[in-house]
């Protein structure tokens, strides 16, 4: 538990400031701790008289740690392609690997994968295990979980990556859970520590307000889901080897409790907001679904899509899947739009990321304003169809030169 | 049918403000709620409950005030509320926390069906669902977006994927997450609040479950927090200035030079 | 406890869609189902036929709640214990075990039938007649811009029985949806509370059996008097709830909107309209409390305070929804801002249950009353 030096705390309040989870007071100028704590420490950082300390038990960290090599990566499979995140798991574990200097492999499993595993080993894989089976055509948490954890158990790699999908989200943790080893999920940044090459993993936490590293001392491998769109996948290079190993795994590892009847794919005829470069992101500041008009107009012109605050969606105007944010969904477009979105917390989680961030609003004091590389203040009815007439001008005059 | 419902006590995200001068979290004010996607578990087991008759109960792990949960739980519908609840488990990751609930679960008897929110809105971890199921050794399908008909001990669903759905029958006893989707949760009724004020939650401590010390709380986690610090955000900020042209203008330069 | 549930349900259910079932005058269908998962539809039945066995003083607790969300919504709701009411007061008991559980759990919707075309606030002028014929009344006439017709199943309705017994010749009935020869007329377009329906209940030749009678023949009018004298502090907690959300509105829009440099509230011009409106609300609050406790304690003579709280809670949300539009001024007069739906909300306050001419009738006729006997 937290442990407060009551002669040397000063009662200054940074820990009861710093505490998200409201459980620390300063109560007749000394800390006390509450019920709520849930040991995270970020109280002991900040304490600067170095009156706060967590009681650690001394894990004794087992020898055989060492015989645990190899940095994985899980390329997710689906609907004859390889997700789009295990590439950029590749370009993130490729350095993790060379840091170690150890192999990286990755992970395949699947029914009919084609040329997938020579894509993988383009793209920075050393290795492909590969496990090609019909019981595998559709993704079940049992039979996918049972055949990584014999892969693992018998390669035993130090560190596993999967991506933050639906499906790494789903049967990664059980898998975890199966080789009683931890797992910090949807990490945001990964390194390996130069002492002892542990793995450091750094995730957003209640909801993107605080970042938190963790490790994962006495257990192996350490695993980690990613999430999508963070790192930075290699570039496909068709002239690097690899080896490609097909594991045939026992029957009755395949065989699942749950049964997929049908698989359905939702065609959705506007840009995925996941994958656009160029997002206009409207909320309750534009008053009205004809507001909301302008925010449509100028995500055409740009060649975007378009987006939303939980506002305007709750207003009608726009439907949910169009919706950012911790709610929503997390994106890192090129450039970020905000427009009248005031920049609750809840939103700029999903969005924070994003590599330019442009904020109009008429507060300005609005929040956005902090995470924004760009801001005006100033009346959204009076800017965005200024904007939106000066980029068709600079539009039909390039047309005019041509 | 009996039916468990995981519910977690989180404080309220809409209250949180990020301090502008400060950059850290300002609570002031913040109030402890149900985690919102753990309504649509309470609300989907409450709707199977009245469709196929049988019980509910929910379960949080938390300090002694997570009985509010609980009661919030039985005002929606559930029938029973148990707290497992002991200072050894704090600091649990959720390896400790799926072992603790399962241990907990497992002293509660027999049940059909777990039903759990994605994830909880203060970690956003999403991996004591899935954690659970393991150390259960029972089904599990994560983000059910529809129940479409439990009979003869299985269980039929859709389950969200990231580019559709997909059709799911499942044996029970089992556990599933669910997605907001699946439901608009009820507010409580008069008769739930009545009953809830009345509800004596079923307290259960790491020795009435028979858990091992050494796996609960920090000593039982595998993961570690090295530390915690604030995210810092983008570091060539400029506000522009001037009038709406002035201010358009230098916006489309910029413009020019990301696109 | 009735407010958390109430408010609740207003902040979840009502504001995110009362601007929607305004614009497209749509009847609240989901909403009302969620207030009676919520067991509200229950709250001023008796326990033994599945209520909450609250009072005067719940419902008017509730009614405030909803109304600060959607008085259109409100208005639905208050309308079906205006249908109940009849048969609480004066039905048998066969009646209200037929009828109450249904109109307690919500499955059903109840409706009252009076106003005519030649008989709202003057109930004398009622034309609607109901012969009996052997073991069934035959129910001719047409009720007008009657509150839930369509949309609820259980109406309360008055038709004469007996002309020449002046006011002891009107007798209530039960109708019930799809009853041979009972129709709706087409849905009126309002001026305000549009999420509320409003049609005609047409009768012609309508037969129902002879046990539909609520209470005993002739006592129409006296059932009538005693069912409004109830749900009057029900209407003026309309108008309580109703100007509360506009002096909210106005006051959180004072403090944000900034003109020469400073909010607006900061202006005493700003903040003396402010002031009045919160003296008026809560002063009609208070009346509003005051009479259905009043109510509530077993008082026989309740018609003066109910009418006089009806008065002063919807003349002052006339009052200040309207000053509320003032202080949101241009932005107040907008669709994107709820208060000039309030404001066309809060006039049908002063015409329904009797306008508010008709209930300082009533006030003078029970001062004159009251005078002449302690005198």
């Amino acid at each position: 538990m937290l442990k407060i030096d009551v002669e040397a705390c000063i009662g200054c309040g940074l820990c009861e400031d710093t505490c998200t989870f409201g459980a620390i007071k300063v109560e007749d100028s000394v800390a006390v701790v509450g019920e709520t704590c849930t040991l995270c420490g970020s109280c002991v950082d900040v304490c600067e008289v170095g009156a706060l300390s967590i009681d650690t038990v001394e894990k004794n960290v087992p020898d055989e740690l060492k015989d645990w090599a190899g940095v994985w990566i899980y390329a997710e499979y689906r609907d004859a392609r390889i997700a789009p995140v295990a590439f950029e798991l590749l370009g993130a574990g490729r350095k993790l690997a060379d840091q170690l200097g150890v192999p990286l492999s990755a992970v395949l499993l699947g029914s009919a994968l084609g040329e997938s595993a020579e894509a993988l080993i383009a793209h920075g894989a050393d290795q492909v295990y590969r496990v090609d089976d019909p019981a595998l055509a559709n993704f079940t948490d049992d039979a996918y979980a049972n055949v990584f954890e014999d892969l693992i158990r018998e390669h035993q790699p130090e560190i596993v990556l999967a991506g933050a999908t639906a499906i790494g989200r789903s049967f990664i943790p059980r898998l975890a859970t199966m080789l009683a080893t931890g797992l910090t999920a949807d990490c945001t940044d990964l390194a390996i520590r130069a002492e002892d090459g542990a793995l450091l993993q750094t995730r957003p936490a209640f909801g993107g307000n605080i970042m938190a590293t963790i490790e994962c001392p006495t257990t192996r491998p350490q695993m980690a889901t990613v999430r999508p769109l963070v790192m930075k996948p290699n570039s496909h290079d068709g002239s690097r080897q690899g080896e490609i190993i097909d594991f045939t795994p026992d029957p009755a590892r395949l065989q699942s409790r749950v049964r997929v009847l049908r698989s359905v794919r939702e065609e959705s005829d506007e840009v995925n907001i996941n994958e656009a470069d160029v997002l206009v992101a409207g909320g309750r500041g534009l008053e009205s679904e004809k507001g909301f008009e302008m925010v449509r107009e100028l995500a055409g012109l740009l060649g975007g899509a378009t987006a939303a605050s939980r506002a305007a969606v709750d207003s009608g105007w726009i439907p949910y899947p169009h919706q950012v944010g911790q709610t929503g969904k997390t994106v890192c477009p090129k450039v970020y739009f905000a427009c009248g979105i005031s920049g609750a917390v809840q939103h700029m989680v999903g969005m924070q990321s994003s590599d330019t961030i442009i904020a109009i609003n008429r507060d300005e004091n609005a929040p956005i304003f902090q995470v924004a590389t760009y801001g005006m203040v100033g009346d959204l009815f009076e800017i965005l169809p200024k904007l939106i007439e000066r980029i068709r001008e600079s539009r039909t005059g390039e047309a005019g030169n041509r | 049918m009996k039916i468990i419902v995981c519910v977690k006590q989180v404080p309220d995200a809409k209250d949180v403000r990020l301090d502008p001068k400060t950059n850290t979290l300002s609570r002031e004010g913040v109030e402890s709620i149900m985690n919102p996607f753990d309504r649509h578990a309470l609300e989907a087991a409450v709707v199977l409950k009245e469709q196929y008759c049988g019980t509910v109960t929910a379960i949080t792990m938390g300090p002694p005030q997570a009985e509010e949960t609980l009661r919030d739980a039985v005002a929606c519908g559930a029938d029973h509320g148990v707290l497992v609840s002991d200072r050894a488990f704090a600091g649990a990751d959720t390896w400790a926390t799926s072992y603790t609930l399962a241990k907990a679960i497992e002293k509660l008897g027999e049940f059909d069906l777990i039903i759990c929110g994605k994830q909880a809105i203060d970690g956003d971890t999403a991996q004591v669902g899935p954690g659970l199921a393991q150390r259960l050794d029972i089904p599990y399908v994560a983000y059910a977006r529809k129940i479409t008909e439990c009979v003869d001990g299985t269980i039929r669903l859709e389950r969200l994927m990231d580019d559709g759905y997909d059709e799911i029958e499942m044996e029970m006893p089992a556990l599933m997450t669910v997605v907001k989707e699946i439901n608009e949760p009820r507010v409580p009724s008069l008769k739930g609040k009545m009953k809830a004020k009345k509800m004596q939650a079923t307290v259960l401590s790491a020795a009435d479950i028979g858990a091992a010390p050494e796996l609960l709380g920090l000593q039982g986690s595998n993961t570690q927090v090295v530390k915690v610090f604030s995210p810092h955000f983008s570091a060539d900020k400029c506000m522009l200035a001037g009038t709406t042209d002035e201010m358009v203008d230098q916006l489309l330069a910029k413009l020019d030079k990301l696109l | 406890m009735i407010v958390d549930v109430a408010r609740q349900i207003t902040a979840e259910k009502i504001i995110p869609q009362r601007a929607e079932l305004d614009e497209k005058e749509e009847f609240p269908t989901e909403i009302l189902r969620d207030i009676a998962k919520a067991d509200l539809f229950g709250l001023y039945i008796p326990e033994e036929y599945g209520g909450f066995g609250g009072g005067s003083f719940e419902m008017v607790l509730a009614l405030e709640e909803f109304s600060k969300g959607c008085v259109g919504i409100a208005t639905s709701f208050a309308a079906s214990a205006l249908g109940a009411y009849p048969i609480l007061v004066s039905g048998s008991d066969e009646m209200k075990d037929k009828y109450m559980p249904e109109i307690a759990s919500g499955a059903k919707l109840a409706a009252f039938g009076l106003t005519e075309a030649n008989a709202g606030s003057d109930a004398s002028g009622i034309q609607t007649t109901a012969v009996l014929d052997g073991e069934e009344w035959v129910i001719n006439g047409t009720k007008q811009w009657i509150t839930n017709a369509g949309d609820a199943k259980i109406y309360s309705i008055i038709a004469i029985t007996d002309r020449d017994k002046g006011p002891r010749g009107a007798s209530m009935f039960v109708i019930e949806d799809g009853d041979p020869g009972f129709s709706y007329g087409v849905k009126e377009k309002k001026l305000g509370i549009r999420a509320s329906s409003t049609r005609e209940l047409i009768f012609k030749d309508c037969r129902i059996p002879k046990d539909r009678l609520i209470g005993r023949r002739g006592t129409g009018f006296f059932t009538v008097m005693k069912t409004l004298d109830l749900s009057r502090p029900g209407i003026a907690s309309l108008g309580v709830g109703l100007g509360q959300a506009a002096l909210d509105e106005a006051v959180l829009y004072a403090k944000q909107r900034v003109q020469f440099g400073k909010p607006v509230i900061s202006f005493q011009a700003v903040q003396h309209i402010l002031a009045d409106m919160a003296i008026q609300v809560e002063a009609a609050r208070a009346l509003v409390y005051g009479t259905a406790r009043h109510i509530d304690s077993g008082a026989k003579e309740i018609s003066k305070e109910s009418s006089m709280c009806k008065v002063m809670a919807t003349d002052m949300a006339m009052k200040v929804t309207t000053d509320s539009v003032q202080v949101l001024a241009g932005h107040g007069y907008m669709r994107e801002y709820p208060v000039e739906k309030m404001m066309r909300d809060a006039k049908i306050l002063q015409i329904y249950e009797g306008t508010n001419q008709i209930q300082r009738n009533v006030i003078g006729q029970a001062l004159n009353k009251e005078y002449s006997r302690s005198k």
